[in-house]
């Protein structure tokens, strides 16, 4: 009888896992108060319908909005050494990593894809902030890097949606050390000619602003994000003084000149789409909703060599490229 | 007037009967007091030795916080000739919480750049305890290209709580700031060397020193995140400092195990507040030495060599 309720009962719990079935099919929005509709939220990327806040969004939704036709491939992540302080708190680091695990579905806090944004091929990094508050740890280092070198590799633009509270403390000095780490794969691209955007989400502060969140070539942030290097607390608790409205939020920073632009979510892609092929010199988009990437022609993939360039030089994979 | 830290009150208590003892006797001359006296002393080596014998990772914070520690300029001072301070950040102010200037060491022209607490309460204010703002980073940014364009080495000395966190620094990019410290360190072609004396605080130190060789004294820190700051995220309480700082790893042995640290610079017993010149001398002799691993390598081997050191740091734990 331990058979059925050993085996056969959890088997069927988790082919029916409950994370399909929303505990609560309506969510309050922390801005405004008004009930939303899960589905009809979702549908609008996580921005409130009445009052234009956005909320989190996990990089595998972001990736399915932004992806054409939700289409992408993960990068695969070097694992890094696990616990590598043998840290403990008032819970064990490994603990708190399953139990992040657990409730996110996700392997660590950054997601890295490949695939086409408006027929645009790049490659594309997230941070999560529900896995422990996005925060930057050896595996996010190495998402990161992965991300960078797969983009130079293939030479496509890369673009990273920050959001972390910062450097994961468990991981001490190594998850500081992402700070320079990253930093070197940025100039990598960098020497390569490829783009990268920064596109900053609520929030992003601590050593990921410090470092690969305020090195992009552009910076776009999402209306409202928390963006600093400080934490508000800290600062007031420093100085003594109220800080004023609307301190360390990214219209904020783009009156002081930190950002190049806040967009809105909805209109992100479009505008990621069209920064990117400026960038790489590629024609101008298609405009509409393009579905998943089909093998056509007009696709930048495979270029016939003119005759006269494949006799110029053994560079065949360079001139294809411009030819993008 | 020695500055006695907390775990050192014994010390302090036995130091001062000593010193006591040897202020009546010079009152008194009849007083035998000075066999007593040695004993006390000899107490106190004895105690002093037990102290630093085995320091716990909180203890080595406070030591790595001393007041009497050599602080930045005193090195500068001491080590360099021709020190020419060089100012600003040609963009909003100077930042006197970061020294910098050119240099000779032992005759070679160099840049040397540092974090400056101050010594007294004046000095302190002025140096905003060491915490720099953007124009701090700006102003070593410009240093760091300065050297990079006539080929001079860069030293840096870090000893920092960490970046200011302040309004004003907020507003104008603390952030930025010390990314592109960051990546102006690593994209020098010209040799760079780094010493944690004091305090390493998060990102405001790691925009020194990433270097190509980085080395520690004995009793310094480099961390994430200060031991009392962790304990109230996740301890939820800023009195468990001493579990933060043990369990964050920010001891120089530490951080040399996990290869962050090059080279660790012995610190006499008693540490570098109570033999300042010694411990002054020896960062020179280190920082000479680290200098002379680099000689003969040039400009894209030097940007290689860094880039390596940091992409393969954290692929070992601590393997205990």
């Amino acid at each position: 009888m331990n058979w059925i309720s050993n085996y056969v009962r959890p088997k069927i719990n988790s082919l029916f896992s409950r994370r399909e079935v929303p505990e609560n099919l309506w969510k309050k929005c922390p801005e405004c108060g008004s009930m939303l509709f899960h589905r009809e939220l979702s549908d609008n990327l996580n921005v409130c319908t009445s009052c234009d806040h956005h909320m989190q969004l996990t990089p595998r939704e972001r990736f399915t909005a932004l992806f054409d036709g939700g289409i992408f491939t993960e990068v695969k992540v070097p694992e890094p050494v696990a616990d590598p302080l043998q840290f403990r708190d008032q819970k064990r680091y490994p603990d708190r990593l399953k139990a992040a695990q657990r409730a996110t579905g996700e392997h660590e806090a950054m997601l890295v894809a490949e695939g086409e944004m408006g027929r645009t091929p790049v490659v594309a990094a997230a941070q999560d902030f529900s896995f422990i508050g996005g925060s930057m740890s050896m595996y996010v280092g190495n998402a990161f890097i992965a991300g960078a070198e797969r983009a130079v590799k293939l030479k496509r633009p890369y673009i990273v949606f920050s959001a972390a509270g910062g450097a994961r403390m468990q991981e001490g000095i190594l998850a500081l050390m992402q700070m320079p780490r990253t930093t070197v794969a940025i100039q990598m691209l960098k020497e390569a000619g490829l783009p990268y955007i920064v596109v900053l989400t609520h929030p992003t502060t601590g050593g990921v602003t410090a470092s690969y969140a305020m090195l992009g070539d552009i910076h776009i942030a999402e209306p409202n994000a928390l963006i600093g290097f400080a934490g508000t607390r800290v600062i007031e608790q420093t100085i003594r003084e109220q800080l004023p409205e609307g301190f360390q939020r990214a219209e904020y920073l783009l009156d002081h000149g930190m950002l190049d632009r806040v967009t809105h979510r909805k209109k992100m892609k479009e505008e990621l789409v069209s920064l990117c092929r400026m960038l790489m010199k590629m024609e101008p988009p298609v405009v509409g909703d393009l579905p998943a990437p089909p093998s056509e022609p007009e696709l930048p993939a495979p270029a016939q060599p003119e005759p006269s360039q494949a006799a110029a030089g053994d560079e065949a994979a360079p001139m294809e490229e411009q030819k993008k | 007037m020695t500055n006695y830290l907390e775990f050192e009150k014994p010390l302090a208590e036995i130091e001062g009967k000593a010193e006591e003892l040897r202020a009546m006797a010079r009152a008194n001359p009849e007083m035998k007091v000075e066999d007593e006296a040695r004993g006390l002393d000899a107490k106190a080596a004895a105690l002093l030795a037990d102290l630093y014998g085995d320091l716990s990772a909180w203890r080595k914070c406070q030591v790595a916080r001393h007041p009497d520690r050599p602080h930045c300029k005193d090195y500068i001072e001491a080590l360099f000739s021709e020190y020419t301070p060089l100012a600003g950040d040609r963009n909003f102010a100077d930042d006197h919480a970061v020294m910098g200037g050119m240099a000779r060491l032992e005759g070679r022209p160099v840049v040397v750049i540092g974090h400056e607490k101050g010594h007294d309460t004046k000095t302190r204010i002025e140096r905003n305890f060491g915490m720099a703002r953007p124009e701090g980073y700006r102003k070593a940014i410009r240093l760091m290209d300065l050297a990079d364009r006539f080929n001079l080495p860069v030293v840096t000395l870090v000893d920092t709580p960490g970046a200011y966190p302040g309004k004003g620094a907020e507003e104008r990019g603390q952030s930025e700031a010390i990314a592109r410290s960051t990546e102006k360190c690593l994209s020098l072609g010209v040799p760079m060397v780094s010493v944690v004396i004091g305090e390493g605080g998060s990102g405001g130190a790691v925009a020194f020193a990433s270097s190509n060789r980085l080395a520690m004294l004995e009793h310094s820190i480099y961390s994430v995140i200060s031991p009392e700051g962790c304990a109230s995220i996740l301890w939820k309480d800023a009195e468990k400092m001493r579990e933060a700082a043990e369990a964050l790893r920010l001891t120089a042995q530490d951080l040399k195990q996990l290869g962050i640290c090059d080279h660790i610079i012995r610190e006499p017993l008693g540490g570098a507040q109570r033999h300042r010149a010694e411990v002054i001398k020896s960062v020179g002799n280190a920082v000479q030495s680290l200098l002379k691993d680099l000689e003969g390598k040039g400009r894209k081997q030097l940007r290689a060599d860094r880039r390596e050191k940091f992409l393969k740091m954290g692929s070992k734990g601590l393997a205990a």
